[in-house]
C-alpha cells in the first residue's frame, strides 16, 4: 500500500500550448549532439576525434576525474564535430547518423561492481543527480537513498512513462536498490496506478512542484549534512532496467513539443540529442522572434533552432515569444486582461487564473532588492525559509547556508519562487552559484 | 507610441556611459522605464515571469491609499467650514478646499524625497527605486493639515537619508520611512504636531464660539468627563460619525470606512499580509478590553469601549498601511502573528497609559520595526534547530 502525500504550496502556471495526446514518430534527424554542460560536477574530455566511427553507446566524452564515467553516443555513425567555445571548452559533440545502426553491448553484468561499471560507461550514471550540490553523483559514494520521480508537474509537461517503460522500470528499480544502503523511493502521481515491489512507493497530490524530486525528498526523508542521495526520473530508471536486462542502452525519447508558439503541440518519439532543426520542421513561425527552450519554461535551457539539439533530460521542448520588441507603454498601469499575475494586481484574475495565458520571455520589471515577504514561501513546499537561504547564499555565509538547508535544495526548487518574484531576482542562478561555491569550499 | 519610443531611443545614447548627460543616467532610466516597460528578456533561470513588478506593487498600494486620501481632503474642507460656521456643504467646495490645503505638502514630500532618491541612485549607478512613491503620499496623510512645508522637507530629507539610503535603499531599511518622518516631526516640533490647534485649518478666519480643535483622543486624554467625545463645534460624535471619519485628526487617518476599503484592496491583491492586520486588530482589541475592564480616572482614555478605541485615531490606519510594510515587518509567517499582535497591544498601551502621547500607533510600529528582525531570528532558529536535531538523531 503506497502512502499519499499532499503538497499544498505550489503553482500550476497556466501556459498555452499543451501537447495533444497525438504521438508521432520522427526519425528524420541525421545529426545528434551531446552537451557536456548538461552534466555538471565533472570535467568532460573528448574521447573521440571528428571523423571517428562510433556505435550507439560508445563514449563521446569521458570524465577527467574518473575515466570510466562517460557520455555516450545515442546513434551509430561518424563523429561530425567537437564544437569548442571560449578557452577550448567543449560545447557539444555531434554525431552524424550512419546507414547501419549498431549498439554497443555492455553485457549482462552479474555482480555489483560490473553493474556499476556498465552504468558509468553507458552514460546512464551521468543522467542521475545527487544531492547535495545537484550534480552528477560522486563515483564511489554510496547514497543513503535513491529517489525516483515518475511524473513531471512542470508547465506543459506530459506523462513521463508509457507502458513499455513501466515494464523496465521495475527492473531498473531493482538494479538501483543494490547501489544504496537505504531504500529506493518511487514517487508517483496519485491515482496513476504505478506500483513497485522493490521500491517504496509514495503517491503525490497537488500542484507543481509536486513532481520535482526535491519536493519529494523533502516530504519523504530530507537530506542532512554529510548525507548523499541520488535522484533520477523514471525514464532513466527504465533505461537502467533495460541496460541491466539486455546489455544495451535505449536512447529513444518521448518528447512533448509544447508552448504557445508551437504550431502543432504534440508528442514525438525520437532519439536523445536529436537535432531541433529537423524535429521542429514546420512547427515554428519564421516571422516571429521565438525563444526555443529544451525542457520546460521554468528550468529548461535556451537553444537555437538552427544548430540546437534536444538537451537533457530529453523530455520536452517549449517555444514561446521572445517579446523583446513589445515596447509596452506604461506596463505598470496596464489593465490588459492577458497579463498573468498570481498577485491579482492585474485584472486577469477576473477572467480566472487557471485559463491558459500566453507568456513571453520578458522579465517584466526592474531588478530590485527583496521587498515583498512570503512570496517565495507560497510556492515552496519545503521546511526551509527560502528568503533567508537566498540571503545567506548571497552573503556567501557557509555556516548559515548549511543551517538553513542548502544541502536539501537544487536550483530547480527555486524556479517557481523566481517566477513569482516581484523583485525579479535570478534565484536559480544564485542557488547554482551557491552550491558551486559550497562544493569548492567544503570538499 | 512607436513614435515617442523612437524619439526617446534616439536621445538615449546621450545618457549612457561616455554620453554628454551621463550624470543624469539614473533619472533618464527612471523616466524611460516609467514610460515603457523594459524589453529585457530573461537571461538565466526561468524563461517566463509573473507580470507583477515593483512599480505595479507600489502603484497598487497608492491606489489602496486613494480612498483615505480623497476622503481626507474632503474632510479637511468639512472641518474648516464647520469651524468658521459656514453652512455650505457643497461637495466640490469642501473637497477642493482640502485639496489645495494639502497639495503643497504632497508636492514637498515628493520633490524632496524623490529628489534624494534620484541623486542617490545616480551616485550609486542604480536604477531608481519606487519605494518613495508610497512614502511620498503617506507622509502628508499622517501629519496635521497645517504642518509647514519647510518642516516637512527637513523631516522627509532626514527620514529618506538616515532611515533608508544609509542602509542601502528600498528593501534594506529597517524602519518605516513615513513613520520616521512623522516621529522626527513629532519630537522636533511638538507644538505643531499635537494639541488642539493643528488638526483643523482655520485659514486665518475666526472660528465660531463653540469651536474646539481637539481630536477625540485629545479630548479624552485631557478630560475626566467619561468617554463622550464631540466634534469641533461641540456636538456629540456618534459611532457612525467615527466610522465615517467626520472628525479632526491627521487628515488621512480618520475614516474607518476608507481604511477598510484600502485594506480590502491590499488583501485582495496580496500586497499586504492578512496575518499582520488580523493579529494587530486582535492584539489592539485585547488591550483595549483589558484597559476598559480596569478603567481608571487616572487614565481617562481607558473609559472608552474597545470598538471605539480601535476606531479612533491612527490605529487602524497604522495597522493597515504601516505595520504591513513588508520591508520593515517580520518576514516569516509565525513572526508576523507575533509582530502584529505586539503592535496592537503596544499601540493601545501607549495611548491609554501614557497620557503624554494621545496616540501610540506610530511609536508602536516603530518599536516593533526594531524588534522584527529579532522575532524572525527566533522563528528561523527554530527551523535550524529542527534541522540540526535530525542530524543528531541520526548520529546517536
Amino acid at each position: 500500500m503506497s502512502k499519499i502525500i499532499k503538497i499544498k504550496k505550489g503553482l500550476d502556471i497556466p501556459l498555452e500550448g499543451a501537447a495533444s495526446d497525438r504521438t508521432t514518430v520522427d526519425d528524420r534527424s541525421v545529426l545528434f549532439g551531446i552537451t557536456p554542460d548538461d552534466f555538471p560536477g565533472y570535467t568532460w574530455k573528448a574521447a573521440v576525434k571528428a571523423g571517428d566511427m562510433v556505435a550507439a553507446g560508445d563514449a563521446l566524452l569521458y570524465a577527467k576525474e574518473d575515466e570510466r564515467l562517460c557520455l555516450t553516443s545515442p546513434v551509430a555513425g561518424k563523429v561530425a564535430e567537437i564544437h569548442r567555445g571560449e578557452r577550448r571548452k567543449i560545447e557539444y559533440v555531434s554525431v552524424e547518423k550512419g546507414e547501419r545502426q549498431e549498439s554497443r553491448d555492455f553485457g549482462k553484468a552479474t555482480d555489483k561492481n560490473a553493474r556499476m561499471d556498465a552504468l558509468m560507461r553507458s552514460g546512464l550514471f551521468a543522467m542521475m543527480r545527487q544531492r547535495p550540490f545537484d550534480i552528477v553523483p560522486f563515483v564511489g559514494v554510496t547514497p543513503r537513498d535513491i529517489f525516483v520521480t515518475a511524473f513531471d508537474t512542470a508547465p506543459l509537461a506530459t506523462e513521463m512513462t508509457g507502458g513499455e517503460e513501466r515494464r523496465w522500470l521495475e527492473t531498473g528499480l531493482k538494479a538501483l536498490a543494490a547501489f544504496t544502503s537505504g531504500k529506493v523511493y518511487l514517487s508517483v502521481r496519485a491515482g496513476s496506478g504505478i506500483t513497485s515491489s522493490v521500491a517504496e512507493v509514495y503517491e503525490f497530490e497537488g500542484p507543481h512542484p509536486a513532481g520535482n524530486v526535491g519536493t519529494q525528498i523533502a516530504a519523504i526523508k530530507p537530506v542532512n549534512k554529510g548525507e548523499t542521495v541520488w535522484s533520477l526520473d523514471a525514464v532513466t530508471a527504465s533505461r537502467i532496467g533495460r541496460l541491466m536486462e539486455t546489455g544495451k542502452v535505449d536512447y529513444s525519447a518521448r518528447v512533448a513539443l509544447t508552448g504557445p508558439d508551437m504550431k502543432d503541440p504534440h508528442i514525438v518519439e525520437t532519439t536523445v540529442g536529436a537535432s531541433l532543426a529537423t524535429l521542429l520542421d514546420g512547427q515554428l513561425d519564421g516571422q516571429k522572434t521565438i525563444r526555443l527552450i529544451s525542457g520546460n519554461v521554468l528550468t529548461g535551457v535556451r537553444v537555437q533552432t538552427a544548430n540546437g539539439f534536444l538537451r537533457y533530460p530529453y523530455r520536452q521542448v517549449t517555444a514561446i515569444d521572445e517579446g523583446n520588441d513589445a515596447d509596452e507603454f506604461m506596463g505598470w498601469a496596464s489593465l490588459d486582461p492577458k497579463k498573468y499575475s498570481v498577485k491579482r494586481t492585474f485584472p486577469a484574475f477576473l477572467r480566472g487564473l487557471s485559463k491558459p495565458f500566453n507568456f513571453d520571455a520578458r522579465v517584466k520589471g526592474g531588478h530590485r532588492a527583496m521587498i515583498l515577504s512570503g512570496e517565495y514561501d507560497k510556492v515552496f513546499p519545503m521546511d526551509i525559509y527560502p528568503e533567508y537561504l537566498i540571503k545567506a547564499i548571497m552573503a556567501k555565509d557557509i555556516e548559515r547556508m548549511e543551517q538553513l538547508g542548502i544541502y536539501e535544495v537544487a536550483p530547480e526548487d527555486f524556479a517557481l519562487p523566481e517566477f513569482v518574484d516581484t523583485s525579479k531576482i535570478e534565484l536559480q542562478k544564485v542557488v547554482r552559484d551557491g552550491l558551486d561555491y559550497l562544493r569548492k569550499e567544503t570538499l | 507610441m512607436k513614435g515617442l519610443k523612437k524619439k526617446i531611443d534616439s536621445i538615449k545614447p546621450k545618457f549612457e556611459k561616455g554620453g554628454k548627460l551621463e550624470k543624469l543616467h539614473s533619472v533618464f532610466d527612471g523616466f524611460y522605464t516609467f514610460l515603457f516597460t523594459p524589453n529585457e528578456t530573461s537571461r538565466s533561470g526561468v524563461h517566463i515571469h509573473d507580470s507583477n513588478d515593483s512599480k505595479r506593487t507600489m502603484i497598487t498600494v497608492v491606489i489602496a491609499l486613494l480612498p483615505c486620501c480623497l476622503f481626507g481632503m474632503w474632510n479637511i474642507g468639512l472641518q474648516h467650514f464647520m469651524a468658521i460656521g459656514d453652512p455650505s456643504r457643497e461637495f466640490f467646495r469642501l473637497f477642493f478646499y482640502g485639496f489645495f490645503a494639502v497639495l503643497p505638502q504632497i508636492l514637498t514630500a515628493y520633490i524632496v524625497g524623490l529628489g534624494i532618491e534620484f541623486i542617490v541612485a545616480q551616485m550609486r549607478g542604480h536604477e531608481i527605486q519606487e519605494g518613495f512613491l508610497v512614502s511620498g503620499i503617506l507622509i502628508p496623510m499622517i501629519c496635521p493639515v497645517d504642518t509647514p512645508c519647510w518642516m516637512l522637507a527637513i523631516a522627509v530629507a532626514f527620514a529618506v537619508i538616515f532611515a533608508k539610503e544609509v542602509f542601502g535603499g528600498t528593501g534594506y531599511n529597517f524602519l518605516n520611512v513615513a513613520l520616521v518622518t512623522r516621529a522626527f516631526l513629532f519630537f522636533s516640533y511638538p507644538s505643531k504636531m499635537s494639541g488642539d490647534n493643528v488638526f483643523v485649518q482655520l485659514g486665518g478666519q475666526t472660528a465660531v464660539d463653540s469651536y474646539s480643535g481637539a481630536t477625540p483622543l485629545g479630548q479624552l486624554a485631557s478630560s475626566d468627563a467619561g468617554w463622550q467625545v464631540t466634534n469641533i463645534v461641540g456636538d456629540p460624535l456618534s459611532y457612525t460619525d467615527i466610522f465615517m471619519g467626520f472628525y479632526p485628526g491627521s487628515w488621512g487617518e480618520t475614516s474607518c470606512l476608507c481604511i477598510c476599503i484600502g485594506a480590502a484592496i491590499l488583501l485582495l491583491t496580496g500586497m499586504a499580509n492578512w496575518r499582520i492586520m488580523l493579529s494587530a486588530l486582535l492584539g489592539g482589541f485585547f488591550m483595549a478590553l483589558v484597559a476598559h475592564n480596569w478603567a481608571s480616572p487616572l487614565y481617562p482614555v481607558s473609559y472608552i469601549n474597545p470598538f471605539m478605541q480601535l476606531g479612533l485615531g491612527g490605529f487602524l490606519f497604522a495597522i493597515v498601511f504601516m505595520a504591513t510594510d513588508p520591508v520593515t515587518a517580520c518576514r516569516t509567517n509565525t513572526g508576523k502573528y507575533i509582530y502584529g499582535a505586539l503592535i496592537g497591544i503596544i499601540a493601545i498601551l501607549i495611548r491609554v497609559y501614557n497620557t503624554g502621547y494621545p496616540e501610540g500607533a506610530m511609536l508602536a510600529v516603530l518599536l516593533m520595526n526594531c524588534f522584527a528582525p529579532l522575532i524572525d531570528y527566533c522563528v528561523v532558529n527554530a527551523n535550524i534547530r529542527r534541522r540540526m536535531r535530525r542530524v543528531t538523531v541520526k548520529n546517536s
